[in-house]
């Protein structure tokens, strides 16, 4: 595929690191580190990033931990040190509320990403409509799009603009995608949606593809990418953001981005904020391989430690039964059963 | 014996389930359905099964309420419709099982509560939701034990067991969940949390519950109660299943549920619409034992109104 085309096509680069950056660092960083990360990332051109907790608005849980501080917290403090850049926010239905939607507006969010499983658009509808009334660039972000045809994906899609989705993000939640699905499901969009509505993806970079799909993406027509500096997010991480500008940079992609100091970033701040190294391990490469949803790796790590069973084995097994996002329950519940069937006792008798 | 005539209202999958649950019951009889659109498969089932059903809303039911005695109405509309509904048949002396998420009369999860307002005699008692009813008796299962700062539930639902009431307003059902956890669970802080997953073929209701003990659990005996709690919910849900659990992790407990339904009307994967029609009967059963035993009288219907 020869994407020299491309050349001065200009994309909305959307930084992850500080949401689902959150994820690879178990909800912990700190509100200084996020200041000086987004100051950073401001001065650096980056458009939009997205802050708060990895789950997002509703985020803290036992379901998905704790974080130290609060999204209103995490946003205000953000929204006091950068000047130029937009901050964002994701809502997933089921765990965040319009209430949280409403406060984090309040703090300085204005823009949004409703995210819901790619089958489940309908789940979305009065919160896209909310972000919209508040005034917010609203996108919806069908998650695990891997896991629907590109014209199902479409038709969700539309459900989602109909709502008043500005952007409509194929997410690649498991990193499972090859470029050839990228391009089928983000052409379906290009098709089905209106002109003056944009097309977003989403990578994860669990099979090494965060690169190529994002190009693949913006081939297909998507005009705005999610990436993350130092890929500091889920999994293996997203797309990492200051490989993707030099990228660009020598397709003629216009992001706007400053390329050194995205690098000085990535080097000098994010790498030693890291608790391990954000890279396609084996746990990670099996996300990507199985399809499974990448914020499962740090959990099934846990399980493992806690009962005995590899997380391998774990990703592999919550892959057949068909989790989603937002079953992180189910992977202690899949170690405990799978310990029992493997003979490994898991528990005091009460 | 006598049996104590039920109108359901809404002829969608939980009314016509709950035909199902009624017949089956040896206090109560379902005499009447209440649907608005005459094509609608509820109403056809129900006229087959020997129901009275008028397509006119509640307002078609009002003249029959009187002669044919219902006592008892099992609203399984939508909290927009419930509170006119209900004042229309409670000034008639019927006592309503709400089903939709309006709560207007007290929340019953019927092992924990249900004797508190049978003693009352609430005339209209809440179901609150299915999550609910499938993780506040584990909630109080662990309160009554000990006390509990914090108790956090996630529901994972089959995607085909969603209908677009709940989809439209999924934070109606978050907020009447996380409420509940707290009103009826005993926790001091709820949270909710909804997971709807598409896998073909649909997956059995799941449902995790997490509760923060102010001291360290006090493991046998929490074990002790959660048990007994699984027993008394099975009475009406024979297929509420503890899958894993209680496992415990400093001062967290957790407890990993499936729900079955016993495959009625809806398919046996959606023990999340199985629970609120069971517990519903469940509820109206505790009130019309006591009717018809004496112990209970509803209050003289007041003449119709025009």
């Amino acid at each position: 595929m020869s994407f020299e085309h491309l050349k001065g096509r200009k994309v909305l680069v959307h930084d992850m690191c500080l949401r689902d950056g959150m994820h690879a660092k178990r909800e912990q960083i700190s509100l200084d580190q996020m200041v000086k990360v987004a100051t950073a990332l401001d001065h650096a051109g980056v458009p939009m990033i997205q802050v708060t907790h990895g789950a997002g608005l509703g985020g803290n849980s036992i379901q998905h931990g704790f974080a130290p501080h609060t999204n209103e917290a995490y946003i205000t403090a953000v929204a006091a040190a950068v000047k130029r850049t937009t901050i964002s926010v994701l809502l997933i239905p089921g765990l965040g509320t319009m209430k949280e939607l409403q406060s984090a507006y309040e703090c300085g969010a204005r823009s949004v990403h409703v995210a819901t499983h790619c089958t489940e658009a309908d789940t979305a509808q009065q919160h896209i409509a909310y972000g919209r009334k508040l005034g917010m660039d609203t996108s919806g972000f069908l998650m695990m799009a891997h896991l629907h045809t590109p014209d199902g994906l479409a038709a969700q899609a539309k459900l989602m603009e109909s709502y008043g989705a500005q952007t409509i993000f194929v997410t690649d939640s498991a990193g499972y995608m090859l470029p050839d699905d990228v391009h089928a499901r983000v052409s379906a969009l290009r098709a089905a949606l209106k002109p003056e509505t944009e097309i977003g993806f989403h990578g994860h970079h669990n099979m090494g593809l965060g690169i190529a799909n994002s190009l693949t993406a913006i081939a297909a027509g998507a005009s705005r990418i999610d990436a993350s500096v130092a890929g500091l997010g889920a999994g293996a991480g997203n797309t990492p953001l200051e490989v993707f500008v030099a990228v660009c940079e020598r397709l003629g992609i216009e992001t706007g981005c400053a390329l050194f100091p995205l690098m000085d970033i990535a080097e000098d701040i994010i790498l030693p904020m890291m608790d391990h190294m954000v890279r396609i391990n084996r746990e990670a490469l099996t996300l990507g391989y199985a399809g499974v949803y990448s914020t499962f790796l740090l959990h099934a790590k846990r399980a493992e430690a806690r009962y005995g069973v590899p997380a391998r084995d774990i990703l592999v097994e919550l892959g057949r039964k068909k989790m989603i996002g937002g079953q992180e329950d189910m992977i202690e519940d899949t170690a405990l059963t799978m310990a029992k069937a493997r003979g490994i006792k898991v528990f005091r008798a009460a | 014996m006598n049996k104590l005539k039920c109108a359901l209202i809404g002829s969608g999958n939980i009314g016509t389930d709950l035909i199902y649950k009624l017949r089956r019951s040896a206090v109560l009889e379902p005499v009447w359905m209440v649907g608005i659109d005459p094509a609608s498969e509820g109403l056809k089932r129900a006229a087959a099964m020997g129901l009275k059903t008028t397509a006119q809303g509640v307002d078609g039911l009002l003249p029959h309420v009187l002669a044919d005695n219902i006592q008892i109405a099992f609203d399984a509309t939508s909290a927009y419709v419930h509170p006119a509904n209900a004042a229309k048949l409670t000034a008639l002396g019927v006592m309503m099982i709400d089903l939709t998420p309006a709560a207007i009369g007290p929340l019953c999860v019927p092992p924990v509560n249900l004797k508190q307002h049978t003693a009352k005699l609430e005339m209209n008692v809440n179901m609150i939701s299915c999550a609910g009813q499938a993780t506040i008796p584990m909630v109080a299962a662990v309160s009554r034990v000990q006390s509990v700062d914090y108790a956090e539930i996630v529901a994972t639902l089959a995607s085909k067991s969603i209908g677009p009431g709940t989809r439209a307003n999924l934070d109606e059902f978050t907020y009447t969940t996380s409420d509940a956890l707290v009103r009826v669970g005993g926790a001091r802080r709820g949270k909710a949390l909804a997971v709807i997953n598409p896998a073909e073929p649909p997956m059995i209701m799941r449902n995790t519950v997490y509760c923060l003990t102010d001291d360290a659990p006090d493991e046998a005996r929490i074990t002790e109660s959660v048990l007994a709690m699984i027993s008394e919910v099975q009475k009406y849900v024979p297929g509420y299943k503890l899958v894993n659990g209680p496992v415990f992790d400093g001062n967290r407990v957790a407890v990993f549920l499936e729900v079955a339904g016993l495959g009625d009307y809806l398919p046996t994967y959606a023990g999340n619409l199985d629970i609120m029609t069971a517990a519903a009967t469940r509820t109206a059963e505790m009130f019309a034992e006591e009717l018809i035993n004496g112990t209970l009288k509803f209050p003289q219907p007041q003449e119709i109104q025009a």
